[in-house]
């Protein structure tokens, strides 16, 4: 559809507003645009406010057109290519080390003791989930064989597979409208039992993960030293149910406590794709548990 | 239209013009430009199902502009001779009808200026601004022609409408 204004019967409908912008703008049909500049000879103050419309339009394009044939800026061009936005920023030169760092921070988990107590303190309340969350992340999402146990074209036996581990009914969200096919998932180990992994994975080929747990949090919590966090209210969420963001290099996750679940959103996307997925996640979710 | 897969570096000399004319400088116009490079590919997986990629793209800034003056991010600044560089020089004759320009244009409500640059940046049709916006046409029409009016009074100081309403007609919607 190309022509904004319906053609009105010819000659005796009078000349609308909306035509007279649609002349100026030249997406008048031909014929109309005939009928129209008719009308307009007769009338020369609707001629000259078209006639200045037109001429503004000109000094617009004289006005900025030469931006066109500006150089763009060297951060623009990389973006403008695929992975750019993602993995160009200076920030993540250390992307790489990541794993690693974290890989460290469970071998110390393993050597808890006393002497965590302060960083214990330190830590913000169930910030521990989420660096389970992002190590479970890092660790399997750069896997080009073996991501998952079970693949996305196995949703069901996936499904309930996790379900009977977990003793819970499990889902898969669904993410394709926001450009997340789902990969599968795993069983993995979690502070006291079973947690599953749902792996997505966008066009671009990264990876999205979703980290749940209906464990009891343990007293003896696990302090996630470094994770810098910040309470975020999700647009569509429950009185008591807060998001809470946090990053770590170019591993973003955002989590959220419902009933006995507990569920993690982990990503190398930004707080914004990441706020846009929980949403949807928790919206889903909570859709099929009442 | 170009194959985005790989490269949006196409839609970017326009990207700007337009983020230009609406952020009015350089710097907040180049974030724009940059927030919504960042955002498109963050949704790369929707491409297969975008059937107008420019529509989709000045859509994805249109929200972005959106946000950041709610936010008070974008301080909407009215430009003087002493601005330097908010664009390319123009031809000396029309310096000062062109600035007058920019500064008229800062003072249009957003929503007018958006569609009012759309238009004549991007000659894009009335029915694809509504689809970039998110807005009925007729809404696409009552601020074009607000618009319109409005840089008039403005640039001419001249009234709104001569003859009154006789031939402010409703618009088609």
């Amino acid at each position: 559809m190309t022509s904004a204004v319906p053609p009105p019967p010819p000659s005796t409908v009078p000349v609308t507003e909306a035509e007279l912008h649609a002349y100026a703008d030249r997406q008048l049909t031909p014929e109309r645009a005939a009928e129209v500049a008719a009308w307009l000879a007769h009338r020369p103050d609707e001629a000259a406010r078209v006639h200045a419309w037109e001429e503004h339009r000109r000094e617009l394009r004289s006005l900025f057109d030469p931006v066109l044939d500006e150089a763009v800026p060297p951060a623009l061009q990389r973006r403008a290519r695929r992975r750019a936005s993602w993995f160009d920023r200076p920030a993540l030169a250390a992307a790489a080390a990541l794993p690693l760092v974290l890989a460290a921070g469970v071998g110390g988990w393993a050597l808890r003791g006393a002497h965590d107590a302060p960083l214990l303190a330190a830590a913000p309340r169930g910030s521990d989930f989420a660096a389970r969350a992002a190590v479970a992340h890092t660790v399997y999402a750069p896997e080009v064989k073996r991501p998952v146990e079970v693949d996305g074209a196995h949703e069901d036996q996936l499904v309930a597979w996790l379900s009977k581990r977990m003793g819970a009914t499990m889902k898969a969200p669904h993410l394709q409208a926001l450009g997340y096919a789902l990969e599968g998932g795993r069983l993995l180990p979690g502070e006291r039992g079973p947690v599953a992994q749902f792996m997505y994975r966008d066009e671009a080929g990264h990876r999205l993960t979703l980290y749940v747990s209906n464990e009891k949090p343990g007293t003896s919590s696990l302090a996630a030293n470094g994770l810098a966090t910040a309470d975020v209210r999700g647009g569509d969420a429950r009185a008591d149910t807060a998001f809470r963001f946090a990053s770590e290099g170019p591993v973003n996750v955002f989590w959220w406590v419902d009933g006995p679940f507990r569920y993690a959103i982990t990503a190398p996307a930004d707080r914004a794709a990441l706020t846009q997925v929980s949403a949807e996640v928790y919206r889903q979710l909570a859709a099929t548990q009442p | 239209m170009r194959e985005p897969d790989d490269d949006l570096s196409p839609w970017v000399p326009r990207l700007r013009r337009y983020a230009r004319a609406l952020a009015g400088n350089r710097d907040d116009a180049d974030d724009l430009v940059q927030d919504t490079l960042e955002r498109a590919w963050s949704r790369a997986g929707l491409w297969r199902n975008v059937a107008d990629m420019r529509a989709w793209l000045f859509g994805i800034m249109h929200n972005l502009h959106v946000d950041a003056l709610r936010r008070g991010r974008l301080a909407v600044v009215a430009l003087d001779d002493d601005t330097p560089d908010a664009v390319a020089p123009p031809p000396q004759a029309s310096r000062a009808a062109v600035l007058d320009l920019q500064s008229a244009l800062e003072r249009l409500a957003p929503e007018q200026r958006e569609v009012l640059l759309l238009v004549a940046l991007e000659d894009m049709a009335y029915a694809d601004i509504a689809r970039t916006l998110g807005i009925p046409l007729g809404t696409v029409m009552s601020r074009l022609s607000r618009g319109r009016e409005r840089l008039r009074l403005l640039l001419d100081g001249a009234p709104s409408v001569p003859g009154g309403d006789a031939v402010r007609l409703k618009v088609v919607k």
